[in-house]
């Protein structure tokens, strides 16, 4: 049995412990190990791209292991594209986040040490295939997350994060209730319950869990209750209208490290567990609750652009921007899961709005962590003001800045040529077949995500120069070198996605597969 | 061998009665290598025990004749159930030890209190003569009432004699319940009888009668277990106690209670546990809501801590009820868990913080900035916080995990209820953690006597601290560790009755 | 009429003989040869030589395996009484060796000859089978007991506890002779057996009732129950330590034994009934309402005392109700554990009394508060009152608690099939429950609050400590090993 994934996940938390024991003194030592340890993350999870075999749809590097028998639990791990790509986006973005930070002083040891934990839940949660440890990775990221928005956020830290992990919580013990109720269902006389993510999406998709669950509890529409927890747990991950609420806070005063690891990473555990446990386990409620999940998506998707055109503050603009985008890939998915019964769409048109969908989380977890860098290295400059209004003509102080900063914000925007347009490109590409109103309502989200980004671009960097920021130094060579591999990728996946597609297409055709009759 | 725990324990009390008057260090040690070599003769007896023969079966240790006029045996067995609450013993009276190690008043009493207490803990766990049960389960009220009226702190006369007189009457109660069930078991008989095994399986008591003495003893048990509403003396006893009183009451004294009402009252009465299932189950689910609920709104930081333990221990009872083998295995496994987190969770605040703050009101220590001057406590605290919560990887959330699940096949609405519990868990962690530590409140301004920093965190608190944290992760990580002791002891003879609807 | 053959009288009551001799002895020599010694020297001679009286007393009765009935009921010998007389003289040596600490009086030859008075007719009265001989010990030894509470005659309350003691005593002596007059008359004669057998199958007379109420009020007194228990307290508290010790101790060994005689022999056709909801007209239901207001009172008021004579006293009158309580369940077993429990009771409270002289004598009172620090000022002393008041208050594993055990699980198999005397036994626990806090508090001055900075060492006499440390053993000894106590009775 192969342990990479194992070793994957256990390096970071290694590290953390690491970096924790060093103390408060040493804040060289500390800054430069964590990166290091955060590289080996990206080295491990390009060998495990390297050798990962993109042709077959099936689970590779699985490693499996009796851990509670009673229980069912199993401690089963195991990559397919989409836990690839999601394991890849988490090793790009940490060690920017790292980087961001460096001339971080506060508790550095701490500070570092709890981004390399979270990296570890992360990696564990993208690469768990039973519930009971994947539940663990998934509750294990919330910690590290609270306290680097508690102890080094903003003027409002307290409530910002108290709210994040209160509604995260929740969410999480609806998810657990809902498996609970699953758990119970699947238990015979002689086996446990079942928690194998792999195991339920076969009996979800055979419409036998709906049986089973009808069957241990007696009422018709348990199925539907117990995928409504599910939803729940997801939906405030994601976040899905309306249990979006925690986000502006937390994103605006988490430092911009932090903010960099939620709206890249975090909040694609929403769309992952969407995409791993809600599609293939419960098929059959979502087809039931489908028109309400699509106007839920389409609500996303306006209401939250709408939101960000009216935010002054750089950073709450931005969140806000990020649960717009978050929101086509809902569309995508759940106008997958409407069509997949429909036996006359061609496989392949389904498939385009899944691979848009996975396309989509990583741009975006790319670009909106770049952005936010950007933001940071602003702030920084500024001297913490990030206010629409505070800017002006900033172009001409700080060209090389603007310059690749507009370069992410076209990415944003979804300009061609750029990674943002391809993932919104397969979204509507799959969405208009399958559900024409849906698609063509969130167009309005997509023109008015143009109209505040352009303001953004017009406000900040054109137009009048604002006195204030006349001697604002451009970017230094190690700040240039640091955006330098984000802007790159925007560039390569946006002209050749084919860099990812071709891993994932399998993926996306099996996961298809598994939605349909 | 596993004997050897218990008078390990009192021969400890002799040496350290024995020592002089103020040899405060010697006797610190000498409790400090009683209670490790406790430890270590429960760890390899329980692990010897376990390979030799069935852990699920009852093993006779020691079995003499006592007072055969009533059918008084001094019996000492263990199945898999008692292994982990004795591994639970020696644990905790380590890490209470070494939390106890600034005790500078009268030192040698103190510990001579504490390993009497811990002696008496070993022998409930270990009898299987209900006589000689009893007599250790009261043997146990002196050293408490002592070590809380002596060595405490709020209010700790009040304190201590509301836990000995509650502890007393409970106790009293299953005295009653026990001399009626020996009365009816010797007229079935035909010969007096004690033994907890005779009186269980040989032994049918008329429904009618299991209908009332199972209350009688359930409740007698269940006063020291914490159960709502009679747990009133469990905040102000906890709260009275000093450090590592309350770290051994929450952890390991109200385990005697859970403990008496699962070996004796549900397996001797299992109509009647039947009869009064829901009954139990729903004053468990009170419990859980009312302690969660009253822990948010308290300005004490050790209330706090004292409100969670009858809310936990909620779920213990709540396992208790449901009459399964999954919900009996989530109750065991919660005693453990429970005692572990809470001895950590009343260490950090009793030792941690409120021996160097001397306060423990929330308003002033949000203007300490504890977060920063005690490192290690709020890291410690947080582990502790996290691992009562029931977040997976620490040893409670595989225990509630299994109570609810036993629970949802019972009484799914009171399920639904208990989930409620563990979100107010979450709030009220949350809350104490951010007032106590990482408040955002202005520092309070300097003053003259404000100046001289916290003491650091010693060794003995840190060895005490990590030795607690690793515990619960490992059982977290590794839960089959203590599983495969205590699930099949769900299938042998003892538990038949209890399990199999009552039926004969 | 028999004739009396004196030689085989005296090989009878050889016990009480040399303790007679003895009382003789201590009398004479302190009267002449101890004239002039101090009187901690008078004392401490005539303790020891009552005391080896006394033992060998005790190691003749224990040693013969005689039955005999001299008389018809005048003197039953067997050994079950023998053991029961033993049990008194190891309660009266105790009771000497406590007194050897004593100042209250300069009369120390008649001090202890009355104490040795008291207990020959004791003894006697566990011999005793015959109407009449049961009242002259029984008045034999109450006099006795009456003039031991007046000794301290430097104290006004010594001589007022004694005024009291006396009038309720001869007042429930009048009502004790009234009732034996009764049963007299009601079955002409006074030998036990032979009441029984011509009063058996006659019913509940109204006159057979007042006999009966007469009796159980005469011996009510005697073991202070309610509501016959006014003197208790102040005698316990007026009279010297030791006597007060004697009063708790041997004579409720000897009441207890001769009452439970009485009315399980001499009453057998009026048993009646004290059952729950199975109310039988009676001696049972007389001694159950008895017992129970002894417990409930008892307790209750020994909540709020702060003398710890006092609350020793009301702690006695419960104690006598758990007792009474073996009394009524009217079964072989009931009654061995009776006295099981009134033997240990006796040892566990000559011990405590000696604490408490212990404390009056160093620090002047014995009030709770001059209990305070006793553990600092004297541990050994302070370890043997944890052990007696926890064995009081029924905690394992001392004495008291398996004698509660005994006597409580022995009334409710009284009635195997209903369990009819539960309600009692609810009650005692109860209230044995209740008992917990007051004890609780003694220890608490003892073991909590911290003694007064000027107090000065407490120096203890060694006999006294060893006294002590002997009942504390054999309070422990009894509690685990109960068989080595049981296996007499």
């Amino acid at each position: 049995m192969n342990h990479s994934l194992t070793t994957l996940t256990l390096v970071p938390l290694f590290g953390g412990i690491v970096v924790a024991g060093l103390g408060s003194e040493r804040n060289k030592l500390v800054r430069g190990l964590s990166l290091f340890f955060s590289l080996i993350g990206l080295t491990g999870a390009l060998c495990l791209w390297t050798h990962f075999k993109g042709a077959s749809g099936d689970l590779q590097f699985v490693e499996k292991f009796d851990w509670v028998p009673t229980l069912g639990a199993q401690y089963y791990l195991g990559m397919d594209g989409l836990g690839l790509l999601m394991v890849m986006l988490t090793a790009i973005v940490t060690p920017l986040a790292i980087l961001v930070s460096w001339s971080m002083n506060d508790r550095a040891h701490i500070f570092n040490a709890l981004i390399l934990w979270l990296q570890a839940g992360l990696f564990g949660t993208f690469t768990a295939l039973n519930f009971f440890h994947w539940f663990m990775f998934w509750e294990l990221g919330l910690i590290p997350a609270f306290f680097l928005i508690k102890l080094w956020g903003g003027p409002k830290r307290g409530p910002a994060a108290t709210q994040f992990f209160i509604y995260t919580m929740v969410g999480s013990v609806a998810l657990l209730l809902s498996f609970l109720a699953i758990w119970l269902a699947t238990k015979t006389k002689t086996e446990p319950g079942c928690f194998d993510f792999i195991t339920l999406a076969g009996m979800g998709k055979s419409g036998v869990l709906t049986t089973k669950l009808q069957a241990a509890f007696g009422w018709k529409n348990i199925g539907l209750m117990v995928f409504f927890g599910a939803f729940l747990g997801f939906a405030v991950k994601v976040p899905v209208v309306p249990f979006h609420t925690w986000l502006p806070a937390a994103y605006s005063e988490a430092p911009s490290a932090v903010t960099m690891l939620l709206t890249g990473v975090m909040s694609k555990m929403g769309v992952y567990g969407f995409l791993r446990i809600l599609l293939p386990i419960f098929p059959d409620q979502m087809r039931q609750v489908l028109t309400p999940l699509l106007w839920l998506a389409v609500a996303t998707i306006v209401l939250s652009a709408c939101a960000a055109f009216a935010q002054r503050d750089l950073k709450r603009m931005l969140a806000y921007s990020s649960v717009n985008h978050l929101g086509y890939c809902l569309l995508a998915m759940f106008a997958a899961v409407g069509a997949a019964t429909n036996v006359n769409q061609p496989e392949i048109q389904k498939a385009a709005g899944l691979d848009g969908v996975l396309l989509q989380m990583f741009n975006h977890g790319l670009t909106a962590s770049a952005l936010f860098l950007f933001v940071a290295l602003l702030e920084k400059r500024s001297g913490g003001l990030r206010g629409l209004d505070d800017f002006g003509g900033l172009r001409k102080v700080v060209p090389v800045f603007a310059g690749l900063m507009g370069i992410a914000i076209f990415s944003s925007l979804g300009l061609p040529g750029l990674n943002g347009f391809v993932g919104e490109f397969l979204v509507f590409k799959g969405v208009f077949p399958l559900a024409p109103w849906a698609a063509a309502i969130s167009t309005i989200g997509l023109l008015v995500t143009a109209i505040f980004l352009l303001t953004l671009i017009q406000r900040v960097f054109c137009g009048p120069l604002n006195g204030r920021w006349a001697q604002l130094p451009d970017l230094t060579t190690a700040e240039r070198f640091l955006v330098l591999p984000s802007i790159v990728l925007m560039f390569a996946l946006g002209v050749w996605p084919q860099l990812i597609l071709g891993t994932i297409d399998a993926t996306v055709v099996a996961l298809v597969q598994k939605i349909s009759f | 061998m596993l004997a050897w725990t218990i008078y390990i324990s009192f021969l400890g009390v002799l040496v350290l009665m024995l020592l002089p008057r103020d040899a405060a260090r010697a006797a610190r040690i000498v409790a400090l290598f009683t209670a490790v070599l406790g430890c270590g003769v429960a760890l390899v007896g329980a692990m010897q025990l376990a390979q030799q023969g069935n852990v699920g079966e009852v093993t006779t240790i020691v079995k003499t004749d006592w007072i055969p006029a009533i059918g008084a045996h001094y019996y000492l067995a263990a199945d898999g159930i008692s292994l982990v609450l004795v591994v639970l013993t020696g644990l905790a009276a380590i890490a209470g030890i070494l939390f106890s190690w600034n005790v500078e008043k009268r030192t040698k009493e103190f510990f001579a209190f504490y390993l009497a207490l811990i002696g008496g803990v070993y022998g409930v766990f270990l009898s299987f003569d209900v006589l000689l049960l009893f007599v250790f389960y009261e043997l146990t009220i002196i050293p408490k009432y002592f070590l809380i009226a002596r060595w405490g702190s709020t209010r700790k006369e009040y304190g201590a004699m509301k836990l000995a007189l509650y502890s007393f009457v409970g106790s009293h109660l299953v005295l009653i319940g026990l001399i009626a069930a020996w009365v009816v078991a010797r007229g079935q008989l035909g010969h007096p009888s004690l033994n907890l095994l005779e009186l269980s399986q040989l032994v049918h008591f008329p429904a009618g009668f299991q209908c009332w003495v199972f209350p009688l003893v359930f409740i007698g048990f269940a006063i020291l277990a914490g159960m709502w509403p009679f747990h009133t003396w469990a905040p102000t006893g906890h709260v009275a106690a000093p450090t590592a009183g309350s770290m051994l009451l929450a952890g390991v004294v109200m385990k005697l209670g859970a403990y008496g009402c699962l070996r004796v009252a549900m397996v001797m009465f299992p109509e009647g546990a039947r009869h009064w299932q829901w009954a139990i189950a729903a004053l468990a689910v009170v419990g859980i809501i009312y302690g969660a609920g009253v822990a948010l709104v308290q300005r004490d930081f050790k209330f706090v801590i004292g409100y969670s333990s009858v809310s936990h221990m909620g779920f213990v009872l709540l396992g208790l009820a449901t009459l399964n083998t999954i919900g009996l295995d989530g109750a065991v496994l919660q005693m453990f868990s429970h005692g572990i987190i809470a001895g950590l969770l009343f260490a950090v605040v009793g030792r941690m913080v409120y021996d160097r703050t001397h306060t423990r009101d929330f308003n002033d220590l949000e203007k300490m900035n504890l977060g920063k001057l005690l490192p290690f406590a709020g890291m410690a605290f947080t582990i502790a916080g996290v691992a009562s919560m029931g977040l997976p990887g620490f040893s409670g959330f595989v225990a509630e995990f299994q109570v609810l699940m036993g629970a949802w096949q019972v009484f799914p609405k009171m399920t639904i209820l208990s989930g409620v519990g563990i979100i107010l868990g979450v709030a009220y962690t949350l809350r104490a953690l951010q007032k106590a530590f990482y408040s955002d409140a202005p520092p309070a301004a300097h003053d003259g006597h404000e100046d001289h920093p916290l003491e650091p965190i010693s060794g003995p608190e840190r060895a005490g601290a990590v030795l607690l944290i690793a515990a619960s992760l490992v059982i977290g990580l590794f839960p089959t560790l203590l599983m495969n002791w205590i699930e099949p002891c769900f299938r042998s003879q003892l538990f038949a009755r209890l399990l199999n609807g009552g039926a004969q | 009429m028999n004739s009396v053959d004196y030689l085989q009288m005296l090989r009878l009551a050889a016990p009480e003989m040399i303790v007679t001799v003895t009382m003789l002895l201590v009398l004479g020599a302190d009267l002449t040869v101890l004239r002039d010694k101090s009187i901690t020297a008078r004392f401490h001679f005539g303790a020891l030589l009552s005391v080896l009286g006394c033992a060998s007393a005790a190691v003749f009765a224990f040693t013969r395996r005689e039955h005999d009935d001299l008389l018809n009921g005048i003197l039953i010998v067997n050994p079950h009484t023998d053991f029961v007389k033993v049990a008194i003289l190891a309660l009266t040596i105790f009771t000497l060796l406590i007194s050897t600490a004593g100042k209250f009086t300069d009369h120390v030859g008649e001090y202890l000859s009355l104490i040795l008075l008291g207990t020959i007719g004791l003894m006697f009265l566990v011999s005793a089978g015959d109407l009449l001989m049961i009242f002259v010990s029984l008045e034999l030894a109450s006099l006795a007991l009456y003039i031991l509470t007046a000794f301290n005659k430097r104290n006004e309350h010594s001589s007022e506890a004694a005024l009291k003691y006396f009038l309720f005593g001869g007042m429930s002596a009048a009502f004790l002779l009234f009732g034996f007059s009764l049963l007299y008359g009601l079955s002409g004669s006074t030998h036990l057996t032979d009441i029984a057998r011509s009063l058996a199958g006659k019913g509940l007379d109204p006159l057979l009732l007042v006999a009966l109420v007469m009796t159980v009020i005469g011996f009510g007194f005697k073991v202070a129950a309610v509501p016959f228990h006014l003197w208790a307290p102040d005698a316990y508290e007026g009279a010297p330590t030791p006597s007060a010790a004697f009063i708790a101790a041997g004579s409720k060994v000897a009441s207890f034994f001769i009452l439970a005689r009485i009315l399980a022999v001499g009453f057998a056709s009026s048993e009646g009934s004290a059952v729950w909801h199975g109310y039988l007209a009676g001696w049972t239901p007389v001694v159950a309402v008895v017992a129970a207001l002894s417990m409930v009172l008892g307790n209750l008021t020994a909540l709020v005392q702060s003398s710890v004579k006092r609350l020793l006293a009301y702690s006695a009158i419960a104690h006598a109700g758990y007792m009474l309580l073996g009394v009524l369940s009217n079964t072989n077993a009931s009654r061995s554990a009776l006295m099981f429990y009134v033997i240990t009771y006796g040892v566990t409270v000559i011990g405590a009394f000696g604490v408490v002289s212990v404390v009056e004598e160093a620090t002047g009172g014995d009030a709770l508060k001059n209990f305070a620090g006793l553990s600092r000022r004297a541990p050994l002393v302070s370890l043997c009152l944890l052990v007696f008041l926890l064995s009081l208050g029924g905690i394992p594993p001392l004495a008291g608690f398996i004698g509660k055990f005994f006597l409580f699980s022995d009334t409710v198999a009284a009635d195997e099939k209903h369990l009819g005397l539960l309600w009692l036994v609810i009650l005692a626990i109860a209230m044995s429950a209740v008992s917990f806090y007051y004890y609780l508090q003694v220890l608490k001055q003892a073991y909590v609050e911290d003694a007064p900075a000027d107090a000065p060492a407490m120096k203890v006499p060694v006999v006294i400590t060893l006294a002590l440390v002997l009942l504390a053993a054999l309070v422990i000894l009894f509690g685990c090993a109960p068989s080595l106590l049981t296996q007499f009775l």
